[in-house]
């Protein structure tokens, strides 16, 4: 069914995209209308305590229903899958991934806030597939760090699908969802007309940010007179919606001077951020507190590999919640597999943060980052069913993921023998790999 | 605690803990492993003057008066890292803490691992923590043979102290991580036929070399040739002394290894094998043991078709290998072997033989297990305390001892 969605232009006037959803609404109802109920399994909700023998019922590709099984009623009808002795957790949500063979900006400028990482992306690249087999079941795909502005990112629901446009998750306009890629420190630093120094980084920045100030107010002042308007910008428009708060900043920043400097030009200019990787996250999170900011952390098994990662350790994550911070977590992919990252929250709790804050992380955490609350990160009536059923103790080095289900349908069976492959690799299945390639040489992701 | 703070911590801590170490330790655990035979619950082991002196349950060893007594969960003989370039590489990943691969040669087995091994770099210490206190590190695979490596614990604050074995392997890479890249300013290997005919080369080379220099010296001969340190060095391989550590990752390589191992009859240890599980049934027949790249190495290019079930793969078809950190270029800098042989159990390796894969199969492959990878009395006390099962995501690491001394106390 997701090979018939067809690409929203996204000049289509909003009446017929409209009509599109609704007909596509229509075609979903009429060619199914299936309600499957998981029993016996533990239920972590994450939006409240675990419940020890629940039942999950989806209808189609929502959940119906979740709580203890002496109190879900399961609809006549329902098939009903015994899943005792299972776990079953919300579907974790990436918030930083380079699966698909992303790319955005390139070497000709350090600033590409035009470049769509929507257009590089091949839906056919393996990563999707490690993605579903660690249980992701949403991801923000975006280019690399080695431009202090890489372009626009997209988020994803990772369907099985013929084209990026199938997997695109879309705002409540119909727009294709996505934030911006912006980086600091040491990545996006070069020759010219690559800056140099840090403060030649933020310079560029703000000259940037301020003709989207500007261009936005010509589009103000215009009052929608044609011949008034300024001529039309790719890379302005973008960050018009940056300015605007519909389209989030994704920051790259390690040391802690870098982190501040992104909490600097964010108040400056008003925009919503989320800080990535943030290796020097514990020696400002207060800073980090008072701004509001969520933190997307990667936790990598040694510190250093360049400069700006040489401090990092197994600090922040206790230290980011005791001070009150939302915290994410991401893969990276390909500087971790997405097909353990499960493993990050687990080194979190090894670290010394709640079961219950690390579970968040990578879920509705990464929901909040993505502005996709309401629909996904949670097991809740009325929510996107996407869950994964474990055979255990989410952060137990023991369990497996068994099932990966994306809107009631699944998308990974450990028990299929071509999905066991992929879960533990296995000659050919897992190319083409955006791995393969090598990604823009080393120095850019992370 | 930041890297620098720690690496100060672990050296206070070393520097008023060797004036100690005179004296005995003890150490008690829940859950005792000492991987050559079979766990003791309760079990106490007793260390003096840096080897193990008595290991046993609570009511069979005596702890002498006085004596620190630590406590654990779990004890495991100190972890072995069996492939890694740190010390050689450093945290920084800057150009001038990177001796780990040397680009004006394709054939350099003269380069000593000990002449760039830096004891203090914050890696080792970051490894020690985790309970890892042996590594063998060296020149890393991306030449024919990129140099030497050398065995060392982790503790010590001079290569000197720290070594136990300053010539352990000569290390040789086949494949495409031995064609030259372009940067290097040579043409020369451009594939894998030609960087084969090139290593075949030069041990027909050091061969001669090795013969004229064991030949009788008569009259009529020039006498024995001139001493070359690249030939010692090939020639200490093709004698047996050395083994050939030959980092290969596709099948096809793999064989080709063995093809020359058959050819020259040299000590071959195979390094990487991503497609090992392809020719298990050839690694079996040769009887070569594997130093499995690292769990969660990055599958791209050679290694695109790796496996988390190679290590269970390995241990079923008896084939001899163990776990290594390997080699990073970006981050994280270093693996931990721990996190590596925990995710071969999570893909259906033995609790038993993932421990073993990290210590005393480690030890072997090495040949050093006369002094590491077991707690046995009379080896050297290197210890390992976990809070937990050492393999559980949520466990930690909480102390290390090596050669009776306490190296590290953080809970990591």
């Amino acid at each position: 069914m997701y090979e018939n969605v067809l690409a929203v232009n996204q000049t289509t006037p909003y009446i017929a995209r409209l009509a599109f959803v609704a007909i596509l609404a229509l075609v979903t109802l009429a060619t199914r209308a299936e309600t499957i109920a998981f029993t016996g399994a533990t239920m972590m909700p994450v939006t409240e305590a675990p419940i020890e023998n629940g039942t999950l019922v989806i209808r189609d590709d929502r959940i119906l229903a979740v709580g203890p099984s002496d109190s879900v009623r399961i609809p006549r009808g329902a098939k009903t899958v015994d899943v005792s002795g299972a776990v079953i957790v919300p579907g974790l949500v990436d918030s930083h991934s380079h699966i698909g063979e992303v790319a955005g900006g390139d070497e000709s400028a350090p600033l590409a806030p035009e470049a769509r990482v929507l257009d590089s992306i091949n839906v056919r690249d393996a990563g999707f597939k490690r993605a579903r087999a660690g249980g992701i079941t949403t991801a923000n795909l975006m280019a690399g760090s080695g431009l202090l502005m890489s372009g626009q990112t997209i988020y994803v629901k990772l369907r099985e699908g013929n084209t990026i446009e199938s997997l695109a998750y879309r705002t409540d306009d119909g727009r294709i969802a996505g934030g911006m890629k912006m980086a600091n420190g040491t990545n996006s630093r070069g020759e010219p007309p690559f800056p140099g120094t840090r403060a030649k980084s933020a310079a560029l920045v703000r000259q940037q940010f301020v003709a989207a100030e500007e261009y936005r107010d010509k589009i103000q002042r215009a009052n929608g007179d044609p011949k008034k308007m300024p001529d039309r910008n790719l890379g302005l428009e973008a960050l018009v919606e940056v300015l605007e708060g519909d389209r989030v900043v994704h920051h790259h920043t390690h040391r802690h001077d870098d982190i501040v400097t992104v909490l600097r030009l964010r108040e400056e200019f008003g925009y919503r951020v989320v800080l990535h990787h943030v290796s020097e996250a514990e020696r400002v999170a207060q800073e980090i507190s008072a701004a509001e900011v969520p933190v997307s952390l990667i936790l990598v098994d040694s510190p250093g590999g360049k400069l700006e990662a040489m401090n990092l350790n197994f600090e922040s994550p206790p230290v980011l919640e005791q001070a009150g911070v939302d915290v994410g977590f991401h893969t990276d992919d390909y500087i971790t597999d997405s097909r353990l990252f499960l493993r990050m929250g687990a080194i979190a709790v090894r670290t010394g943060m709640s079961r219950q804050k690390a579970l968040e992380g990578l879920t509705m955490a990464g929901a909040r980052m993505l502005g996709l609350e309401e629909r996904i990160g949670s097991l809740e009536e009325g929510k996107d069913a996407d869950f994964i059923v474990l055979s255990g103790d989410p952060f137990s080095v023991y369990t497996r993921v068994l099932e990966t289900w994306v809107e009631g349908r699944n998308v990974f069976d450990l028990d299929d023998p071509e999905d066991r492959e992929v879960s533990d690799g296995a000659y050919g299945v897992l190319t083409p790999s955006s791995v393969a390639h090598e990604f823009h040489g080393y120095g850019e992701g992370h | 605690m930041d890297a620098a703070k720690s690496l100060f911590a672990c050296a206070l801590l070393f520097g008023l803990s060797a004036a100690a170490a005179a004296q005995a330790i003890a150490v008690r655990g829940q859950t005792v492993y000492p991987v050559t035979g079979a766990p003791i619950e309760n079990g106490v082991i007793v260390v003096r003057d840096g080897k193990i002196a008595a290991i046993g349950p609570a009511g069979s060893v005596s702890i002498p008066d006085g004596v620190e007594v630590l406590e654990a969960a779990v004890v495991t003989p100190g972890l072995i890292d069996a492939r890694s370039v740190v010390g050689l590489a450093g945290y920084l990943n800057q150009p001038d803490d990177q001796d780990q691969i040397e680009h004006s040669e394709s054939i350099q087995p003269e380069l000593r691992a000990i002449d760039a091994y830096n004891a203090r770099e914050p890696l080792v210490a970051w490894l020690r923590s985790f309970g890892v206190t042996t590594i063998h590190t060296g020149h890393a695979p991306g030449e024919i043979i990129s140099g030497q490596t050398m065995i060392t614990k982790t503790a010590g604050d001079t290569v000197a102290e720290s070594v136990i074995v300053p010539l352990a392997m000569v290390a040789a890479t086949l494949g495409e991580g031995a064609v030259v890249q372009e940067p290097n300013g040579r043409k020369s290997p451009g594939n894998r036929s030609k960087a084969v005919a090139m290593l075949r080369g030069e041990l027909v080379d050091a061969r001669t070399y090795s013969e004229k220099l064991s030949a009788p010296v008569d009259d009529d001969d020039k006498g024995p040739p001139a001493r070359d340190l690249r030939m010692d060095a090939l020639a200490a391989v093709l004698k047996g002394d050395v083994p050939l550590l030959v980092t290969v990752h596709r099948h096809n390589d793999i064989v080709t290894a063995l093809r020359l191992q058959e050819e020259f009859g040299f000590r071959l240890i195979i390094d990487g094998a991503a497609e090992a599980y392809l020719v298990l049934g050839e690694l079996k027949a040769a009887d070569v043991p594997v130093l499995l790249h690292a769990s969660m190495a990055r599958a791209f290019g050679e290694r695109e078709n790796m496996a988390f079930t190679t290590p269970a793969k390995l241990a079923d078809a008896g084939i001899p290998f163990a776990f290594q950190s390997g080699f990073e270029a970006y981050v994280p800098k270093t693996r931990v072997v721990l996190f590596e042989a925990a995710v071969a159990v999570q893909h259906g390796l033995s609790f038993e033989r993932a421990l073993a894969g990290i210590t005393i199969e480690a030890a072997k492959i090495l040949g050093v297990d006369d002094r590491v990878g077991s707690l046995e009395v009379g080896k050297d006390g290197d210890l390992a305390l976990y809070d937990g099962d050492p393999f559980e995501y949520t466990s930690h690491a909480i102390g290390t001892v090596i050669d009776g001394v306490r190296v590290s106390d953080l809970t990591r």
